[in-house]
């Protein structure tokens, strides 16, 4: 009875484990244990795979910054730029 | 960025053509980097200018080091960690609080659950620790469409609000895409260090989103 309920306890993540476990999780840094305990875990949690989702979606929307968020480099300072590394380039 | 389909995006070609003075990949170069090394001088500089004076600074360094610089580590390595140690001089000289060059209390700024702990019920009490309130669905995820600059904002705003470190690791990964390799060895980050700035950095991030799509139901 007792070992019964051991097992289940070390077998069972509580979502609030899980939510600090996540980025480990998607980074692939963890053991093949912990992740198929995670994964499990997730197999009879609909807040978890929601939050996980969440995550993978809010890494979308940061990747998304790039395209609106880059301030391009004006033409004449690039051609200064291309001019220093010729002089440069030819000294050497 | 067209970056993948050139000769260039692979480093010993590209570190040969520019020994060789070839200019088209130094406008390669410039193209594919001179962005992040703008956003990422902004986390070390108090104003845009002093960041574009440090990057301007970088690209010189970079003309003249070129033939200095060891393929053991990648160039966006290289380039990040000229543009750092550039970026920290200048900022010693503003007096503005630096990432990483005392990085005591980098990590630990900004430390704290990923999500509210009563949200998992009564801290303590039984049955704690299942989602008392789970994450709602966002309102059409933001992947699909609507509201797309709006969520963006959002997102740039917290981000922006992040710990210097958090910022920095959350840019380098996700806006950059660099790998937790290049990252660690641009940051001099342990890999621990490295995923546990990137969690806190996420997991801010998502609340804010979700806080904004809480806000838009109503």
């Amino acid at each position: 009875m007792l070992r019964m309920f051991r097992r289940r306890r070390r077998d069972d993540l509580a979502c609030v484990e899980f939510v600090e476990l996540v980025t480990d999780y998607l980074e692939g840094a963890m053991s093949s244990a912990d992740r198929a305990r995670l994964d499990r875990h997730l197999g009879g949690c609909d807040g978890c795979t929601r939050y996980l989702a969440q995550m993978r979606t809010t890494i979308t929307l940061v990747g998304r910054l790039t395209v609106d968020d880059v301030d391009a480099l004006g033409d004449d300072a690039r051609a200064e730029l291309l001019a220093v590394f010729r002089a440069y380039r030819a000294e050497t | 960025m067209a970056g993948a389909t050139t000769p260039y995006a692979d480093d010993r070609v590209l570190v040969e053509a520019l020994r060789r003075g070839d200019e088209d990949a130094f406008g390669w170069l410039i193209d594919r980097y001179d962005g992040s090394l703008r956003r990422l001088a902004r986390n070390y500089v108090a104003t845009p200018a002093v960041a574009e004076d440090v990057v301007q600074e970088t690209w010189l360094a970079v003309v003249k080091g070129i033939d200095r610089f060891e393929e053991r580590s990648a160039v966006s390595t290289w380039l990040y960690r000229i543009l750092a140690n550039i970026a920290r001089t200048r900022g010693v000289r503003e007096h503005r609080s630096i990432p990483f060059s005392s990085a005591a209390g980098a990590l630990d700024e900004g430390a704290g659950p990923a999500v509210d702990p009563e949200r998992f019920g009564t801290p303590g009490a039984p049955g704690y620790g299942a989602w008392a309130a789970p994450p709602t669905p966002w309102a059409d995820e933001p992947e699909s469409r609507l509201e797309f600059g709006e969520v963006l904002d959002v997102v740039r705003a917290a981000v922006e609000q992040l710990p210097p470190a958090q910022q920095e690791v959350i840019t380098l990964r996700d806006l950059e895409g660099w790998t937790s390799t290049e990252v660690r060895n641009a940051l001099d980050l342990s890999e621990t260090n490295q995923r546990v700035l990137l969690h806190r950095a996420r997991s801010k991030v998502r609340r804010a989103v979700e806080a904004y799509f809480e806000k838009a139901e109503v």
